[in-house]
């Protein structure tokens, strides 16, 4: 369980945020300059807060009422920085042991051998941190926070300085410490892409606040540009289960209770859960069922909202089931085919379109 | 290969046990002052910064002067040293030990300030949130990364040491055995005739005494000091 409530000035800027939320992994979403950080500053206690309290698995580590602040040290929260920050001057095995060390051997549950193994570091244990490439000392960074024996682990943008197969690999190392060791996890992203991907609940910060808390399907389909950058790109987030593996197509179908989804092959086994992400510029409408098509997922439902960007494209949201789905369609479509709330349309989504990243 | 005479090896014996003593005293006190001038906002910083640099503008003779009339043996403080600790300075190769450090703390300070200066200091709040202490945290990173700066600055102060002649001389004079290091000796060869060839030897070894110990803070550097790289991409 973590319970945040800080309160906090800088300059103009005014920082209120508060939310309580318990969840295998949290993400914490808003734009750059949202105050993000300066949130899990305070959680690790490098920042302090001027009002507020700070309460992670039931333990108090600030309260600026009960005149609390528990120092850095003996917070135990491990914090893995967007540049990583290993020591320059000590190789990866003392980097990966420094917190370790300072740990009470009657608090240690997690063993060096088990991190090293899950995080693929063997090779690198005796080098320096100057010759690691940017994954690599990502890698190292997680393993270095873990063995300081964390209450939770907290990650500030970990992936913004890699490039896109990088960060693919470290997203697949997150999930396998979020499947193995059970150690809660806060993501700090500004892409809504990896936010989804990795995160069970959402907290979006926008401006200092926090204006939205919940599950990350609701969360991201309830997104708009208001709270994130101005190049958003929506995305629907729809969980799923896989009923059907089509071997010969190398196709699978999934299910959810708007219907069904054919994507290309997603590795894994029948009635697993697959959380789909999919684009709204991968999303076509229709008003008619459309026949003779190389579509295979016609999904009818009904407007729900529309959104006008101000550029070419006007984003319209359509409930299918339970889900909504959102399509990004151009302002001359959108006009011709006279789409409006509540209107009966099918929402077309190309498979191919899908790629493995869209599953998690 | 000429082979030296007991009076040179005493000079060079002496002028060793001056710079070393000298280095080593002020190492701990260079790194606390070096610390606070690059990381602490402190009321009196500037003034600080001013008399820790003063033996770098001032001649060397009137720091001498200053030690010998604060510090001798009815000094305001040379005084309190004797009759409360039984310590003396004055015309003690002690004394001369101090003049060296003084003079050679400024040069000191600024390598071992620069080289802090130059820490990322997330380094050490990385460190915290692992679980350093802040002294921990001070001795398990700060330092190590500070090395660098600080064996060059040792190596300054101890090259100072070495050829420190006014302060030296006006605070301890030139009393062979105790206090007449090697500059001082040379100084005193060329003062008598047929003084030339021992002043000349004697040169030469200071020489190779400094480069020695240029090649020696190299061989550290190389050893014990990473290159602070910086840990971004």
């Amino acid at each position: 369980m973590i319970d945040v409530d800080v309160e906090q000035r800088f300059g103009a800027f005014e920082l209120a945020v508060r939310f309580a939320v318990d969840a295998p992994i949290v993400g914490l979403f808003g734009a750059s300059g949202a105050g993000k950080t300066s949130v899990v500053n305070a959680i690790a206690g490098i920042a302090k807060p001027a009002r507020g309290a700070i309460v992670i698995n039931g333990t108090r580590l600030f309260d600026s009422a009960q005149r609390i602040d528990v120092p850095p040290e003996r917070r135990r929260i491990g914090y893995v920085f967007q540049d990583a920050l290993l020591f320059p001057h000590l190789d990866v095995q003392s980097n990966l042991l420094y917190g370790q060390r300072l740990c009470p051997a009657a608090d240690r549950f997690i063993e060096s051998a088990r991190i090293i193994a899950l995080l693929g570091l063997h090779a690198l244990l005796e080098r320096r941190p100057a010759t690691l490439s940017g994954g690599e000392r990502q890698r190292v960074a997680i393993g270095r926070a873990l063995l300081a024996q964390p209450r939770i682990l907290l990650m500030d943008e970990p992936l913004a300085a890699l490039d896109v197969p990088r960060k693919r690999e470290i997203l697949t190392y997150i999930e396998r410490l979020r499947d193995e060791l059970h150690i809660p996890i806060v993501y700090v992203s500004h892409s809504i892409e990896e936010i989804t991907r990795i995160a069970d609940t959402i907290v979006v910060v926008a401006n200092g606040r926090c204006t939205s808390v919940g599950d990350a399907q609701t969360v991201a389909n309830a997104l708009d540009a208001s709270s994130t950058d101005d190049h958003y790109d929506p995305v629907s987030v729809i969980d799923t289960r896989i009923v059907a593996q089509d071997m010969r197509y190398r196709l699978t179908t999934l299910a959810f209770d708007g219907g069904e989804l054919v994507v290309p092959a997603v590795d894994a086994l029948p009635r697993d859960r697959v959380r789909a992400r999919i684009r709204a510029r991968d999303v076509s409408l229709a008003i008619g069922r459309p026949t003779g098509i190389s579509i295979l997922n016609v999904l009818p439902g009904v407007v729900t909202k529309i959104r006008v960007t101000g550029g070419p494209a006007v984003d319209v949201s359509v409930a299918v089931g339970n889900a909504t789905l959102t399509a990004r369609i151009t302002q001359r479509s959108f006009e011709e085919l006279g789409i409006h709330d509540d209107m009966y349309v099918h929402a077309l989504v190309k498979a191919v379109s899908l790629e493995q990243q869209n599953f998690a | 290969m000429p082979t030296l005479t007991a009076t040179e090896l005493q000079i060079i014996a002496l002028s060793l046990r001056v710079a070393l003593v000298s280095m080593l005293c002020s190492l701990p006190l260079a790194i606390v002052v070096a610390y606070a001038l690059a990381r602490l906002d402190f009321p009196g910083k500037t003034l600080v910064d001013a008399i820790v640099h003063l033996p770098l503008v001032l001649p060397p003779v009137v720091v001498g002067f200053a030690l010998l009339v604060l510090l001798g043996r009815h000094g305001p403080i040379g005084s309190i040293l004797e009759q409360w600790f039984g310590i003396v300075f004055a015309f003690r190769w002690t004394g001369a030990a101090l003049a060296s450090a003084i003079m050679g703390f400024p040069l000191m300070i600024r390598a071992i300030r620069l080289s802090i200066a130059a820490i990322d200091r997330r380094l050490e709040v990385a460190a915290r949130t692992l679980g350093g202490s802040p002294p921990w945290v001070f001795v398990s990173v700060t330092l190590p990364l500070a090395l660098p700066g600080i064996i060059t600055g040792s190596l300054l102060s101890f090259a100072r040491g070495l050829g420190e002649f006014g302060a030296t001389i006006t605070f301890v004079s030139n009393i062979p055995g105790e206090t007449q290091t090697l500059p001082l000796a040379i100084y005193s060869f060329t003062q008598v005739p047929g003084g030339d060839v021992p002043a000349l030897r004697l040169s030469i070894i200071a020489v190779i005494l400094s480069i020695v110990a240029l090649v020696a803070s190299e061989w550290l550097t190389r050893r014990f000091a990473t290159v602070h790289v910086d840990d971004r991409r």
